[in-house]
């Protein structure tokens, strides 16, 4: 068997995986597994995105979704509780919805050029000017780096600042305090801990 | 012998993805994504080799440093039920324990 050929089999056991931990997702009524799943879940398609060689993508799903979102999932089951309610009842008017959305959504893809096309409109426009000047102009091997850390330099400049200046108004809005004024209140409980949290240890659920 | 590797890995992914499914305990969930999570690391420098593109391992590199963040904000829930806590607060919660 060919290194190609491999590459699909990979590719069906991610995917078949993925559409697994998707369900269990779903049907798990314990948040704290959910979470870990969820975590799960980004690192597969995380996988999937270095098999697709969109090694640059997966570099950031890894990054935001398996390693801040479980975080931040964590942070947020510590001040909520950790057990999801069952759905009042089942709404087949929200099935249909979603049944429908899903079927135009995959319409739609037929209307797409394939995977891999030289020919893709997308692939037209700037890209060949991309392709053929990157080794000259930038002598960066990889090329999509080369676009977004060269050609496209001062947009990913404004991105930081655009996610910077966001995690500066996150952090005054949650009110994060300073290690010194730490010192009066020792008997002060943690930020926003609910008065009803289990007592710290108790790792039963 | 990539192939077989690339095949084992998978193999491994789906058990630990099928013991975080069906549980029973919490640790056992928590223990399996955190395997799985080391078995995709795996998986992605296999996959360097099996294309002949050996940089993937830096990728891989990356995905260890990620998971290895994950593992640390689960014990420190498992630990405190908090992660918000500073220095000395968590110290005071270790002494009322």
């Amino acid at each position: 068997m060919t290194g190609a050929g491999m590459i699909t089999i990979v590719d069906i056991a991610l995917l078949t995986m993925l559409c697994f931990t998707a369900i269990a997702i779903m049907v798990l009524r314990h948040l704290f597994a959910v979470a870990a799943l969820t975590g799960a879940f980004s690192l597969l398609s995380a996988g999937l995105l270095v098999a697709l060689d969109a090694v640059d993508v997966a570099f950031t799903e890894a990054a935001v979704g398996a390693g801040i979102s479980t975080v931040l999932m964590l942070g947020t089951l510590a001040l909520t509780q950790r057990r999801e309610h069952r759905p009042p009842r089942f709404s087949l008017t929200a099935l249909l919805v979603v049944i429908a959305t899903g079927g135009a959504l995959i319409y739609a893809t037929s209307d797409m050029p394939a995977y891999g096309d030289p020919n893709a409109p997308a692939l037209k426009h700037v890209v060949p000017f991309y392709i053929e000047g990157s080794q000259n102009d930038i002598g960066v091997p990889n090329i999509v780096t080369s676009i977004l850390a060269s050609y496209r330099g001062y947009d990913t400049l404004g991105e930081v600042a655009v996610i910077f200046t966001a995690g500066i108004g996150v952090m005054f809005l949650l009110g994060l305090r300073r290690e010194d004024e730490d010192d009066e209140g020792a008997t002060r409980r943690g930020p926003g801990r609910p008065p009803d949290a289990p007592k710290p240890g108790g790792t039963k659920s | 012998m990539f192939i077989g590797a690339t095949a084992a890995l998978l193999v491994a992914m789906a058990l630990t993805l099928i013991r975080a499914f069906a549980g029973p305990t919490l640790f056992d969930r928590v223990l399996a994504a955190n395997s799985f999570g080391t078995k995709t690391v795996l998986l992605i420098g296999v996959l360097g080799f099996l294309t002949d593109r050996p940089e993937f391992l830096d990728i891989a590199l990356l995905y260890a440093l990620v998971n290895f963040i994950g593992t640390i904000a689960v014990l420190k829930f498992f630990r405190y039920r908090n992660l918000g806590l500073s220095n000395t607060e968590a110290a005071d919660r270790e002494e009322i324990d």
